[in-house]
């Protein structure tokens, strides 16, 4: 008797809950997947009617995905994807443009430049030096403060960088330097610095995962993985050098043609609220709203100064170019003799 | 000796009635009967051509002739290949690819027929269970030896000393990698190639007192010649169609598959991808056309009158086979024994603490117990699915009266999946499928068409399995079934099948794990409520979890071993009594 009771109790709660979560929307997103549960919860706090059914991936499986669907989409927002990644669906007009409400209070940087922009900004994803402090002293390596110390001959076969032609986060570096430096000099130091990697990867958080576990000394990353490890208890020393960080925007945006246009402007709506941008905050240490951040465990308390006036614009439309350079400079196909 | 064999049996009683003049009329509409017969079967084969074509060809189509168009979709010719020809050094990605592949399917086929020999030619103990070692690796996901290889050969790898200072990541660590997962199929289909061998040619070598070395090289090897260069065809296709290991433990040494996972995921230039994918199916064409050649000097080498292979009793022999068995089966328990022990370790290498915390997956993003029971479903149902199609379409092609081109076509069909890297047919699978005019595009993003798409991935072993075990039964069966007016549908169900039962248990297992195991086309596939746990094995260790990653990884495995185990089960009792029954009683 009392089971059918906590039964009867959970079909109606169940039927509560069905009632309200009436839509249903495919969000495709390159989010950590240990963050979607907080994500989605608090969305529902304020909209119990809309269902989130997340498709997570890496953001270049997603981005790949995203454009073979382009002939009959099944995503209705993507909530989480590279700025790069998004340009790429708005210039192909897979995305729906829309004003958000709040959209005047995000700063312009944050956002598609578009009266109505395509894509709305939520947080920035900024580059850092993964160094395993222990296998560092073990190499009796000087911890580096600067990009330029990193081609010192000291770091010889110590550094781990990800290919740009395989990982977004490769670009943002290879496009940082050229921005920072200029052109001639951002090569000269690339040259520098390929004397000293003992690798390129394919994957972006590879390199720190790499120093994470000792493989090597010195990674080149980004900082949200390198803060996650050291929470997971990694010997890792966060490095942010001066000169400036290459820096990439996550933003959402309403994939076209959905039938669901109503929640999937809410869900865009939600997403640039000032709770959405403080839990945004909760992992990330710029966020699209100004004056919103606190500091952020592990991350530096100044990171909106430390990061570059990003173009994005000039690193899209010169993307295949440096690519091609880089590749005939270091890539191993031309290495190997 | 056993005195009765089934064909035998056949041809006596057979003799007489054809010759009998009062059956003429009779002979007649049998006559009939046999052409409509074979236009039936000439219809099932192309019907199965054409399912073939659904679930592989249409769709590489759709991303393959992206290869002759620009990004806007229109046609120009081979402006992709010129300019990616063009873009430098693909020659060292080509000749890379060449000999990474050659040299790792030189080591596994000689480690499988070595195996393989041991296995069926010796009287080691407990070959049972030698046989469930030796398979491991295909019941592990792929990042599963990633991570043992760099455990135990990285810089801070227990040994790392065995390197000679030369290094994991780059062309050693992608060779060890994919010896460790293409071994098992080149196993697979040698075992299938030996097992079944005809005593009578070692009785005929005893007695013309031939030497053991002189036996092995004019009777098993030529036995084993079309398994070997199957097996060959088959590890060099993988090898250089993965981009998987290179990937993971190549670093930056470059080889063609890794070039499409740049191309495609790195760059989002699909064109391009199609082009080294075009580019990748030549050497797999030339591998493909090599095995068509040697294939038509095959024939059956377990005739109507074989009698079953018994190896005496030799000491020596066994400890050679032993000696043989030794590395392969040390270097795969590393492997295994490595990825069970870091899915207990804390943090590694700074804190090795041992815990069961990394197996509490319901705690766990990326799927958790979920995607495990997903993952089962989709196994089970490429297991079904995929068994029933493989037999039957490589019954009707080797068993039944076909012409030579529908044979030739279905071969060609039925083997190009292997060709394709899981990456390239993933994709094309959203081109096809996702098409709005595609009328069955309500699949998409359903369990059904993670089902189809691994059936499709994995068709090519399971069908060279399936041949190798019906091209062993001599065609006898059917003509002397014919001449008992049994049709070949009964031949099927009371010769062929029960026959053909362990390899028909081998390619169903083989379906079942892969399916539990694939990552690189599902990844493409997947929708909100079908993710697979292969793919949060991927996701966490993406994620710097690599503890829970080995430990899901080590989830799947014991699942994956634990349906080894019924299939171990039932292919005993099968062979115990299909032996009986081929022996017959004296």
């Amino acid at each position: 008797m009392k089971h059918l009771k906590k039964a009867l109790a959970l079909t109606a709660l169940m039927a509560a809950v069905n009632a309200n979560a009436q839509t249903e929307l495919t969000v495709y997103t390159a989010v950590e997947a240990e963050d979607l549960k907080k994500y989605a919860a608090r969305f529902n706090e304020d909209h119990p009617d809309i269902k989130i059914n997340w498709v997570r991936d890496s953001t270049g499986v997603i981005t790949a995905r995203l454009l073979a669907e382009k002939e009959n989409p099944q995503a209705d927002v993507v909530w989480g994807l590279a700025g790069t990644s998004l340009l790429l669906l708005k210039n192909e007009g897979m995305l729906t443009p829309y004003a958000p409400e709040g959209l005047e209070k995000l700063s312009p940087k944050f956002r598609d430049r578009d009266e109505t922009p395509s894509w709305v900004g939520m947080d920035a994803w900024m580059a850092a030096v993964c160094v395993n402090t222990i296998e560092a002293e073990k190499n009796n390596l000087p911890m580096p403060t600067s990009w330029q110390d990193l081609t010192k001959p000291v770091y010889r076969g110590h550094v781990v960088m990800p290919n740009p032609n395989s990982s977004g986060t490769g670009f943002l570096d290879v496009s940082a330097w050229l921005q920072l430096m200029g052109e001639d000099k951002g090569w000269e130091f690339m040259d520098g610095l390929h004397q000293n990697i003992s690798r390129y990867t394919h994957s972006g958080s590879k390199p720190c995962k790499m120093a994470a576990s000792g493989e090597t000394s010195i990674g080149v990353s980004f900082a949200f993985r390198g803060a996650r490890l050291k929470e997971k208890g990694a010997p890792l020393e966060l490095v942010f050098p001066e000169e400036g960080l290459g820096w990439e925007v996550e933003a959402t945006a309403i994939v076209d043609g959905t039938d669901k246009l109503e929640a999937a402007q809410t869900l865009v709506d939600w997403s640039i609220t000032r709770q959405a941008m403080e839990m945004y905050n909760e992992g990330y240490a710029i966020v699209a709203m100004p004056g919103v951040a606190q500091p952020v465990e592990h991350f530096p308390a100044n990171a909106e100064a430390l990061i570059i006036d990003n173009d994005f614009g000039w690193a899209a439309s010169n993307r295949e170019a440096i690519l091609t350079e880089w590749a005939r400079r270091y890539d191993g196909k031309s290495e190997a003799k | 000796m056993p005195s009765f064999h089934p064909g035998k049996t056949f041809m006596m009683d057979s003799s007489v009635p054809l010759t009998s003049p009062s059956r003429r009329a009779g002979a007649l509409s049998e006559l009939r009967q046999r052409v409509t017969g074979r236009w039936l079967f000439a219809l099932l084969l192309v019907l199965g051509c054409a399912v073939l074509s659904l679930l592989v060809l249409a769709p590489l189509y759709t991303l393959l002739s992206k290869s002759v168009e620009n990004k806007a979709g229109d046609f120009v010719g081979l402006d992709n290949f010129a300019h990616y020809l063009s873009s430098g050094g693909i020659e060292s990605a080509f000749f890379n690819s060449l000999w990474v592949a050659g040299l790792s399917t030189l080591v596994v086929v000689g480690l499988a027929f070595m195996a393989a020999w041991a296995l069926t030619r010796t009287r080691l103990p407990m070959t049972g269970w030698i046989r469930g070692v030796l398979v491991l690796p295909i019941l592990a996901p792929s990042l599963l030896p990633a991570i043992s290889l760099v455990y135990l050969f990285g810089n801070q790898g227990v040994l790392k000393s065995w390197l000679f200072g030369a290094e994991i990541y780059g062309p050693i660590g992608i060779i060890m990698g994919s010896c460790f997962w293409t071994f098992p199929h080149a196993l697979m289909i040698l075992l299938t190639a030996m097992d079944n061998a005809d005593g009578r040619h070692y009785e005929a070598a005893t007695a013309l007192k031939a030497s053991p070395w002189r036996t092995f090289w004019t009777v098993t090897v030529p036995g084993a010649r079309y398994g070997l260069v199957s097996a060959a065809f088959v590890v060099f296709t993988l090898v250089i169609t993965d981009f998987g290991v290179p990937k993971v433990i190549g670093g930056q040494f470059d080889v063609l598959a890794t070039d499409i996972y740049k191309q495609v995921i790195g760059q989002q230039k699909f064109e391009m991808g199609a082009v080294v994918s075009v580019l990748l199916l030549l050497p797999a064409m030339l591998a493909f056309l090599a095995d068509r050649y040697v294939q038509r000097k095959q024939s059956a080498s377990f005739t109507a009158r074989s009698v079953p292979y018994r190896p005496r009793r030799d000491h020596r022999r066994d400890v050679i086979g032993a000696v043989m068995l030794a590395p392969t089966i040390l270097f795969i328990l590393a492997i295994i024994g490595m990825a069970v022990y870091a899915s207990f370790v804390t943090f590694w290498p700074y804190n090795l603490e041992l815990s069961l915390n990394n197996y509490q997956f319901g705690r766990m993003d990326g799927g958790g117990w979920g995607a495990y029971t997903n993952s089962l479903q989709m196994a089970l149902g490429t297991m079904v699915i995929g068994t029933l199609l493989v037999f039957f379409n490589a019954w009707l092609m080797e068993r039944t009266p076909q012409p030579r081109l529908l044979t030739g076509v279905f071969q060609f069909l039925s083997l190009l999946p292997l060709a394709v890297p899981g990456l390239v047919l993933g994709l094309s699978y959203i081109f096809f499928f996702n098409h709005p005019d595609n009328p069955i595009n309500g699949i998409y993003g359903t369990l059904f068409i993670l089902i189809l798409c691994t059936v499709s991935h994995f068709y090519a072993v399971s069908h060279l399995t399936a041949v190798t075990a019906l091209k062993q039964l001599d065609q006898e069966f059917e003509a002397v079934g014919e001449s008992l007016k049994a049709s070949r549908w009964r031949v099927l169900f009371t010769v062929t099948l029960p026959l053909c039962l362990p390899a028909i248990l081998d390619v169903a297992l083989y379906l079942f794990v892969n399916a539990m195991t694939t990552v690189s086309a599902v990844v493409f596939l997947y929708g909100h409520d079908s993710q697979l746990a292969s793919v949060a094995v991927l996701n966490m260790d993406e994620a710097g979890d690599i503890a829970p990653a080995a430990a899901m990884a080590i989830l799947i495995t014991t699942t994956c071993a634990a349906a080894k185990l019924i299939q171990g089960g039932l292919r005993f009792w099968v062979d115990r009594s299909t032996r009986a029954w081929r022996q017959g009683t004296e």
